[in-house]
């Protein structure tokens, strides 16, 4: 069963098992491939891009393609690097995420994915989108103007947390992450503990009154950039 | 009204203060000034923009409102939020970082104002070519002191970003508390530091001191008048700048309004709109619109407190006394000689704090029992600071309503133009621009955040612009 499969990534050779993405392997071995609505223990998504390489020179979303043996995969080249960037400003003008004031600065992965690519200010114009707040939870509130809808929350409800709180609704411009209610939130059996409100990669799902608690310099990528997790494990080893 | 003869002189934009503002003076054919008015495009968007959004976010997002005195905005919000928890008594940590944080900013506020934009007036006096009169004339000439101000102002900045995570619109305050304390790392950085600042301190409060007094023929009447001054005050009639009851006096020293709660300021004071004024005119409501207005910042601060509670500040409070026998003082330019008073404080206060083991305590939240409304002062660098705002039982904040400092000293500012046009304007044959500038000195002694933006320092182009009573521009100078 379990042979070996061989392909290179930026012609490094990599090794992986039958059925893994390209972005498992690549995990694997210590190669940071970026991403947003892919998350570990939920099933891949592949709608965000941003793990965008090209494979044989075609491009292809590494979080949904299966690794198969020789093939070629290129992940840090000056070609990606452009489309990446490019998608994520996109992601940033098309809702309006502040970050000076948002209370996930400091442990947002969008944040975090702009500081790696190093973008300052977005080349596209801003929307400006009017998105609503849904805070008639007790203790948990949805900001959509900072959705990203990468799903994360829709999978983690649905699959791990058994509930199907989250649901996405709507087409282009108007697809939105919608709940499972009559009304709102507060309508829905969403715990605090839920999968759902954890994975959020974004400041758009949060638990109230925590806020700005964790000061400064102690938040997730103050001082380690996104992605350096996987590229470290991978050279201790 | 106005006669078909009028000019209209207008100054624009107003240099060396933070913000927008414009100076219109309007002459007759004598070149007599029948009125002077000081327009101010404030930034009014933020109580709309706040709606709807969770209260733990206001003290971090408010800060948005000011470039050089965020602080005091996180201070304010944060102070009305612990409210909003029940959380208003802090920890002895959460207080101490708070007041390190609030000192170390007014600290830095004071000494940009004083060695950045003010000094080049009082060192070259008004009349210099602004050539020289400006900060790198001072370098020029007065290297050490140029350095300083640098310093100085570095120096506050690092306590910022020290307590509140950051040097600009950081997150330090949290309701109820602080999200952090200071290591002993982080305190020893600073007391090595803390008596050169001192030292700075009390030198500029000299430059103040000399000034004021050498000059006194011309500086104490320069656009000065009586007036009310407000502030708070501890509740033993101590300055405080963070926390405190309201307290006005007159002119003569008489209390219009003393330990009035933050909690109770609107049953005091009011807010009244001209119309033409983006800015509205708060006064005291038991003398009423025409005469209830007063005047905030460290002028008024030294006037309404009964004493300062560290041993040199206080020195030089009774010092500053002396000049008018005890009554309050009421001289626009004496602004600069309390706010060096209150630089000299800041820096005691920074130093005791330092040597407080409080500060590297770890109990930093309190919470009780939730509330719907949270009201709170402090004293910013520029004047008295309000707060206030509504809360939904969804976390959303409904309403907001804020009176910043330089909405308060909007019509002493207004008065002080007023004041010096006719002085020194009034019957020229010709408006030079070392008369125009006589205005904008007045205006920067009060130190106004005008539309609580940021500009880059140094000089701006100044554009004086004559128009007629129809609306006609009949000249216009630009340098
Ligand atoms: S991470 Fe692969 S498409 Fe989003």
């Amino acid at each position: 069963m379990s042979e070996t499969i061989t392909f290179t990534i930026d012609g490094k050779e990599v090794s992986a098992q039958p059925g893994q993405t390209i972005m498992q392997a690549a995990d694997a071995a210590g190669i940071y491939i970026p991403r947003l609505c892919a998350f570990e223990g939920l099933v891949p998504h592949g709608s965000c891009r941003v793990c965008t390489v090209m494979v044989n020179g075609r491009a292809q979303a590494a979080c949904t393609q299966p690794v198969a043996d020789g093939i070629v995969v290129e992940n840090d080249t000056e070609k990606l690097l452009a489309i990446r960037r490019d998608i994520i400003e996109m992601l940033f003008v098309e809702g309006n995420h502040y970050c000076m004031f948002c209370e996930k600065s400091g442990n947002c992965e969008l944040q975090a994915l702009a500081y790696r690519f190093g973008i300052a200010a977005p080349k596209y114009p801003y929307l400006f989108p009017k998105r609503e707040i849904d805070a008639t939870h007790p203790d948990i509130f949805i900001d959509r103007n900072r959705c990203v809808l990468c799903g994360r929350c829709v999978r983690a409800s649905r699959d791990v947390d058994g509930k199907g709180v989250f649901e996405f609704v709507g087409r282009g411009p108007q697809k939105r992450v919608a709940v499972n209610a009559e009304a709102n939130l507060a309508d829905t059996d969403l715990k605090t503990s839920d999968k759902a409100v954890e994975v959020c990669p974004v400041g758009a799902i949060l638990r109230k009154r925590v806020g700005y608690a964790v000061p400064v310099g102690r938040r997730r990528y103050d001082h380690k950039p996104i992605g350096s997790d996987i590229e470290q494990a991978a050279s201790k080893k | 009204m106005a006669s078909t003869k009028q000019k209209r002189v207008i100054i624009e934009p107003v240099t060396r203060v933070e913000g927008h503002g414009k100076v219109s003076i309007l002459l007759d054919e004598k070149n007599t000034v029948t009125q002077a008015r000081l327009h101010i495009v404030e930034f009014r968007g933020f109580e709309r923009f706040v709606q709807g959004r969770p209260f733990w976010e206001v003290p971090v997002l408010v800060q948005r409102l000011c470039g050089i005195c965020p602080v005091s905005h996180h201070l304010a919000a944060a102070k009305a939020m612990d409210w909003i928890v029940g959380g208003e008594k802090l920890t002895p940590t959460a207080e101490k970082m708070r007041r390190l944080m609030h000192y170390g900013q007014t600290f830095q506020s004071h000494a940009l104002h004083f060695f950045h934009l003010a000094s080049p007036d009082l060192l070259f006096g008004f009349d210099a070519d602004v050539a020289i009169r400006n900060v790198i004339g001072v370098a020029a000439k007065y290297p050490d002191l140029a350095v300083q101000g640098v310093m100085m102002r570095k120096y506050g900045q690092e306590i910022i970003k020290a307590t509140a995570g950051k040097k600009i619109h950081g997150t330090g305050a949290i309701p109820g508390g602080i999200n952090k304390n200071l290591s002993i790392a982080e305190r020893d950085v600073f007391l090595k530091d803390i008596d050169q600042m001192l030292t700075w301190c009390r030198g500029a409060l000299k430059v103040a001191v000399d000034y004021t007094t050498a000059n006194l023929a011309t500086a104490a009447p320069f656009g000065s008048f009586d007036s009310n001054h407000l502030s708070i005050v501890r509740k033993d009639g101590s300055m405080d700048l963070y926390d405190g009851n309201l307290r006005a006096i007159d002119a003569q020293g008489k209390k219009i309004l003393d330990q009035v709660a933050p909690q109770d300021y609107y049953k005091v004071i009011a807010e009244e709109v001209r119309p033409w004024s983006y800015m509205k005119f708060p006064f005291i409501k038991s003398i009423g619109p025409k005469d209830g207005w007063y005047r905030v910042g460290p002028l008024a601060r030294i006037n309404t407190c009964d004493f300062i509670d560290t041993p040199e500040a206080e020195a030089a409070r009774k010092e500053f006394m002396k000049l008018t026998d005890g009554k309050p003082n009421n001289i626009t330019m004496a602004y600069h000689w309390a706010r060096m008073i209150e630089l000299l404080h800041s820096g005691e206060k920074i130093r005791d704090l330092l040597n407080d083991k409080d500060l590297q305590g770890t109990d930093l939240v309190t919470k009780g029992d939730r509330r719907d409304e949270g009201i709170a002062i402090v004293e910013a660098p520029r004047g008295t600071l309000f707060h206030h705002y509504r809360v939904n039982k969804d976390d959303q904040v409904v309403m907001a309503n804020l009176i910043v400092s330089t909405t308060s000293n909007n019509e002493p500012m207004n008065r002080a133009v007023q004041k010096v046009a006719q002085d020194h304007i009034s019957g020229k044959p010709e408006i030079t621009e070392g008369l125009l500038n006589h205005i904008e000195v007045a205006i920067r002694a009060y130190d106004p955040c005008l539309s609580c933006a940021t500009h880059a320092l140094g000089r701006m182009p100044l554009e004086v612009i004559l128009v007629d009573s129809t609306g006609t521009v009949i000249d216009r100078k630009r340098k």
